[in-house]
C-alpha cells in the first residue's frame, strides 16, 4: 500500500510540474503581465506543496501505526479473556494474532485467537482506510492553497528556495536527532536498570557475573533475588579490564605511532612519505573483525605456544594479545595526527634552535615536541577513546569471564565485551540482565565523549596557537 | 669529556634518533604485510574444492521416475538410493561399516549434485557417466594440506581407513580440484564445505545501498547548510559540535541506538539489511557531513561571488556553482565512508545479523547476514574448513575496500580542482 501511495504522490508531483509551468505561461501570455518568477519556479513550488506534507504525514503514519495497532489488540486480545502476565507472552500472543491473519500460523487457533485475528483485519483495514483518505485530503488542501498561489502571480522562487532551506536545516538537525536518539535509548533502559541495582553498587561492585541475574520481570523482586542481584553487576572488573587491555595497546601504539609521525614529519624524504603514509593508513582502514580473527587466529595461539615453551601459562585469550593487535590497528590514528601536529609547529622555531647549533633531534626533543605538546595530548586522548570503544577485537580475542588481575597473560574482559555477550541472540526486555548492557553502554558514551571533548579542546587550542 | 668526544656523543644521539623513527615505520609496515600475508596464506586454498571423481550410474530399478521426466517430477523424485549405490562402489568396501566410512568422504550434498546432473540431461537412465562429486570437509583440507595425518588415530577426525581409501583415490587420480562454486552461490551452511558467502555478499549490497541512499543526500544538504547558509549562531555551533561528537562514538553504540528504536520501538525486522542499512546511515553520517564540508569551504568565494554578481540568488549561486566543484571530493568522502561502514560488525551483531541464515536474501526485509558478520561468525566455528573460508571472505572484503578506496583517491586526483 505504501508502494502505490508514494507512486502516486510521485505521478501527481511530477504532472504538477507540468500544469503549474504551463498554466503561468499562458497566464502570463493572456494578461500580458511578467511573471515574477522563470515558469518553472512555479512548478516545482507545486511539486513540493503536493509531495512534502504528504510525504511528512506518510512518515508519521507509518511510524506509529504498528505502535498503536499493536496496542489495541493487545488490550482487545485481553478483554477477550486472554491471559498472559508480562510484555514477552503479550508480544507472542500479538505475533500469534498477526500470523493467522496473514495465514501463516499452523498451531491451534482458539476463539481467542480467532476474535482477535478478526478485531486485528478489522483495524488494519480502518488505519489503511483511513491513511488513504487523510493522505488525499492533504494532497487536495495543499495543492488548492498553492494553486491559488500561483494563480496570482506570487514571487515562487523566493518561496521556492525558503522551502528548499527549511528542508537544508532538517537534514542538518538529523545530526542533532541521532545523538537524541541515543541519549534517550540508552537512559531509559539505564533509569530501568538502575532502578533496581543501586548506582553505588554498579560503580563500586567487584563482581560482574549478570548470568546470574536470572529474574524475568524487574518489578517483583523478592529480597533474597535483590540480594543476589545486587552483587551480580559491579562495574570495576571491567573498567579495569578495559583500561588495562587499552594501556597495553598504548604501550603499543603511541612509541611506534609517535617514532613514525615524527620521522615523517622530520626526516622522510617526500617520496617515502608519499609511499609510506598511505602504507600505514591502511591499517586504520582495515575492518576490526579482520584484527579480531588474526588476533584469535593466530596471535593467541602464537603467545601461548611460546609461552608453553618458557613455562609459562598463557591463557590463549590472553590480554596481551588483544592489546597489542589493539594497538596495532591505533598506530595510524597516533601517527598521522602527531605528524600533522608536528608538521604546524612553526619552522621559525627550529631555525632559531638550528641557529644556536642544536642537532636536529635535540631540536626535536627540545624545541618542537614541547611545542607540540597539547595536540601530541589530544592525539594520544583520541586514540585512547578509540581502544576504548573498539569491539570486535576484544569480543573475538579478550576473555568473557570478569577476572580483576594485572597480569597481561591472564584472560579479562571489557566494557564492549560484555554488551555485545549480553546482547547476543535473544534477548529478553524488562530483565535486568539486558538493561545492563544499556547502561554499559551509557558509560561508555559519557567516557568517550569526555575524552574527545577534551582531545579536541586540546588540539584546537593548540592550533590557534600557531595559526 | 672534550668537545670532539661530546660532538661524536651528541651525533652518534642523533643517529640513534633517527634509528628509531626509521625503525618503527618499518615495524607499522611489517605488520601490514605479516597481517595481509596471514590472511592470504590461510584463505586462497578456498576459491578452490576437491571433488572426488565418481561414476554414477543411473538405475531405472532404484528411480520411480522414466527417461525425459519433467523438471518438476525429478525435483520430487528421491536420488537417495542411486547416491547410495554408486557412491559405495568407489571403492571396494567389505562390510557395512567400511561403506559408511567411505559415505563420510562425500559432502552432504552428493545427492542434490547427482540430481543436478538429471536435471541438464533427463535421458540418463540406463546410462552411466562421470560426475565430479564435492567431497567433505575432512578430505579437503586433507588434500590442501591443511590437516596432519600424522595425528594419532583417535585425536583426528579422518579414521584410518578412510586414510587408506584416501590414498587409493590420489593413486588413481580420483580426486582433483575445481573452482569453488558453491563459495559464491551457497549461502551459509553448518558443512564448512557447502558454505558460502552468497547470502552475506547480497545482504552486505542491501545495507550498504540502503546506507547510500539515506547518508548521501541527507549528509550532502546538511552540509549545504551549514557551510552555505547557516548563520553564525548558536543552534549552528551546537550542531557542529553534535557532528563532531557523533563521528566519535564508538559503533556498538549505534547498535543498542537501533536495538532500543529501530527493533523494539518502530519495530522493524530483525537480522534485515533494511535495518542494517539505516544503522550504519546513522553511523556513517557524520563521517561524511566531515569530507562534505571541507570539499564545500575549498571552493573560493570568488565563484560565489561571481555568480551573485550576475544575478544569480544565493541558492543559484550555491546550486549551480558551488555544488559541482565540491562534487568530486564530496563523492569521495561518501565512498570512504561507505567502505568504513562496508567494514563495520558490532552493531550488526547488536541488531541480530548473526542468526544462522541459509536462504540468500531476496529483499532488504530478508533475515540476512552480511560480509564482516559471516567472518565472526565463522571464525567461532570450531571446524577446520571454516578458517579457510573465513580468510577466503576477508580476500573479498578487504578487496572490495581495496576498489572503493581507489575509486575515491581517483575521483579526487582526476577530477577535483585546485585552487591556488
Amino acid at each position: 500500500m505504501n508502494f502505490v501511495l508514494l507512486f502516486l504522490i510521485t505521478i501527481f508531483s511530477l504532472s504538477l510540474f507540468f500544469y503549474g509551468r504551463s498554466k503561468t505561461k499562458s497566464i502570463s501570455i493572456e494578461k500580458n503581465i511578467r511573471l515574477n518568477a522563470l515558469p518553472k519556479f512555479y512548478g516545482y513550488y507545486l511539486v513540493l506543496w503536493c509531495s512534502i506534507p504528504a510525504l511528512v504525514f506518510l512518515l508519521v503514519w507509518s511510524l506509529f501505526e504498528p505502535v498503536i495497532i499493536k496496542s489495541i489488540i493487545i488490550e482487545t486480545a485481553a478483554n477477550q479473556g486472554a491471559i498472559f502476565s508480562d510484555k514477552n507472552e503479550a508480544n507472542l500472543i500479538y505475533e500469534k494474532i498477526k500470523a493467522i491473519h496473514l495465514g501463516t500460523y499452523f498451531g491451534d487457533i482458539d476463539s481467542i485467537l480467532k476474535e482477535s485475528a478478526l478485531a486485528y483485519a478489522k483495524f488494519i483495514n480502518l488505519f489503511t482506510n483511513s491513511k488513504v483518505v487523510l493522505i488525499f485530503g492533504i494532497i487536495i488542501a495543499s495543492v488548492i492553497y498553492s494553486l491559488k498561489k500561483i494563480k496570482n502571480n506570487n514571487k515562487a522562487r523566493d518561496d521556492v528556495e525558503v522551502i528548499l532551506k527549511g528542508l537544508l536545516f532538517v537534514s542538518s538537525l538529523i545530526a542533532i536527532l541521532t545523538t537524541l536518539g541515543i541519549i534517550f535509548s540508552l537512559l531509559f533502559e539505564s533509569i530501568k536498570f538502575f532502578s533496581v541495582i543501586n548506582v553505588f553498587d554498579y560503580l563500586f561492585g567487584t563482581n560482574w557475573s549478570p548470568q546470574r541475574a536470572f529474574v524475568r520481570d524487574a518489578s517483583s523482586i523478592t529480597a533474597a533475588e535483590f540480594e543476589e542481584l545486587k552483587d551480580a553487576f559491579g562495574f570495576i572488573p571491567l573498567i579495569a579490564g578495559t583500561s588495562f587491555i587499552a594501556f597495553i595497546a598504548m604501550l603499543v601504539a603511541v612509541p611506534i605511532g609517535l617514532f613514525s609521525g615524527i620521522y615523517m614529519a622530520e626526516y622522510a624524504s617526500i617520496k617515502v612519505r608519499r609511499i609510506s603514509k598511505p602504507i600505514i593508513e591502511i591499517l586504520a582502514g582495515i575492518p576490526t573483525v579482520v584484527y579480531g580473527f588474526f588476533a584469535a587466529l593466530t596471535v593467541g595461539p602464537f603467545f601461548r605456544q611460546v609461552g608453553e615453551n618458557l613455562g609459562l601459562t598463557v591463557s590463549s585469550e590472553s590480554a596481551l594479545a588483544a592489546g597489542l593487535i589493539m594497538g596495532i590497528m591505533i598506530i595510524p590514528y597516533v601517527s598521522s595526527l602527531s605528524d600533522d601536529v608536528i608538521n604546524s609547529v612553526p619552522q621559525s622555531l627550529r631555525d632559531g634552535s638550528y641557529a644556536v647549533g642544536a642537532t636536529k633531534s635535540e631540536t626535536i626533543k627540545q624545541v618542537v615536541i614541547p611545542a607540540a605538546l597539547p595536540g601530541i595530548i589530544g592525539s594520544v586522548l583520541l586514540a585512547v577513546s578509540r581502544a576504548i570503544g573498539e569491539t570486535m577485537i576484544v569480543v573475538m580475542a579478550a576473555g568473557l569471564a570478569a577476572n580483576l588481575t594485572i597480569n597481561p597473560l591472564e584472560s579479562t574482559t571489557t566494557i564492549t565485551t560484555q554488551i555485545v555477550m549480553i546482547l547476543v541472540g535473544d534477548q529478553e526486555f524488562d530483565s535486568p540482565k539486558t538493561q545492563s548492557a544499556f547502561a554499559l553502554g551509557l558509560t561508555l558514551f559519557i567516557a568517550t565523549l569526555i575524552l574527545n571533548y577534551i582531545a579536541q579542546r586540546a588540539v584546537k587550542k593548540y592550533r590557534e596557537k600557531y595559526d | 669529556m672534550t668537545k670532539e668526544e661530546r660532538l661524536k656523543k651528541r651525533h652518534r644521539a642523533e643517529k640513534r634518533f633517527r634509528f628509531y623513527g626509521l625503525t618503527s615505520i618499518f615495524v607499522a609496515l611489517l605488520f601490514v604485510v605479516i597481517l595481509v600475508q596471514n590472511i592470504f596464506s590461510k584463505g586462497s586454498s578456498a576459491f578452490k574444492k576437491t571433488v572426488i571423481t565418481t561414476e554414477v550410474f543411473f538405475d531405472q530399478e532404484l528411480l520411480e521416475i522414466q527417461n525425459g521426466a519433467s523438471q518438476e517430477e525429478i525435483m520430487e523424485a528421491d536420488f537417495y538410493d542411486i547416491m547410495i549405490e554408486n557412491l559405495i562402489k568407489a571403492y571396494p568396501a567389505k562390510d557395512r561399516e567400511q561403506e559408511d566410512q567411505l559415505l563420510k568422504l562425500f559432502s552432504g550434498d552428493a545427492e542434490i549434485e547427482i540430481k543436478k546432473a538429471f536435471l541438464n540431461d533427463n535421458n540418463l537412465i540406463g546410462k552411466t557417466i562421470t560426475l565430479d562429486l564435492t567431497a567433505s570437509d575432512d578430505i579437503d583440507q586433507l588434500h590442501k594440506g591443511n590437516y596432519p595425518r600424522d595425528l594419532p588415530e583417535e585425536r583426528r577426525r579422518i579414521s584410518d581407513f578412510q586414510l587408506v581409501i584416501y590414498d587409493y583415490f590420489v593413486e588413481n587420480k580420483k580426486i582433483s580440484k575445481n573452482f569453488n562454486n558453491y563459495f559464491f552461490n551457497n549461502g551459509d551452511s553448518r558443512d564448512p564445505e557447502l558454505a558460502g558467502i552468497g547470502g552475506a555478499l547480497v545482504g552486505s549490497f542491501y545495507s550498504i545501498l540502503i546506507c547510500l541512499l539515506l547518508a548521501f543526500p541527507v549528509a550532502v544538504l546538511a552540509s549545504i547548510y551549514l557551510e552555505e547558509f547557516a548563520p553564525k549562531n548558536k543552534i549552528t555551533d551546537f550542531i557542529e559540535i553534535n557532528i563532531n561528537n557523533l563521528a566519535a562514538v564508538p559503533s556498538i553504540v549505534y547498535g543498542l541506538l537501533a536495538l532500543q528504536i529501530l527493533l523494539a520501538t518502530i519495530q522493524l525486522p530483525r537480522s534485515t539489511p533494511l535495518v542494517a542499512g539505516i544503522t550504519l546511515a546513522l553511523m556513517t553520517l557524520p563521517r561524511i557531513i566531515i569530507p562534505c564540508r571541507a570539499s564545500l569551504k575549498a571552493v573560493p568565494p570568488s565563484i560565489r561571488e561571481g555568480a551573485l554578481a550576475v544575478g544569480a540568488s544565493k541558492f543559484q549561486s550555491v546550486f549551480h556553482h558551488v555544488v559541482p566543484l565540491a562534487l568530486p571530493g564530496t563523492l569521495s568522502g561518501t565512498i570512504i565512508g561507505l567502505a568504513q561502514a562496508l567494514g563495520e560488525t558490532a552493531p550488526l551483531i547488536l541488531i541480530g545479523m548473526v542468526a544462522f541464515v541459509v536462504d540468500i536474501p531476496s529483499s532488504p526485509v530478508d533475515p540476512s547476514s552480511s560480509l564482516p558478520v559471516q567472518v565472526y561468525l565463522w571464525s567461532e566455528s570450531a571446524e577446520r574448513g571454516f578458517v579457510e573460508k573465513t580468510s577466503a571472505t576477508i580476500m573479498m572484503l578487504l578487496t572490495f575496500l581495496i576498489v572503493m578506496n581507489f575509486v575515491a583517491v581517483y575521483l579526487r586526483q582526476k577530477f577535483e580542482k585546485r585552487w591556488n
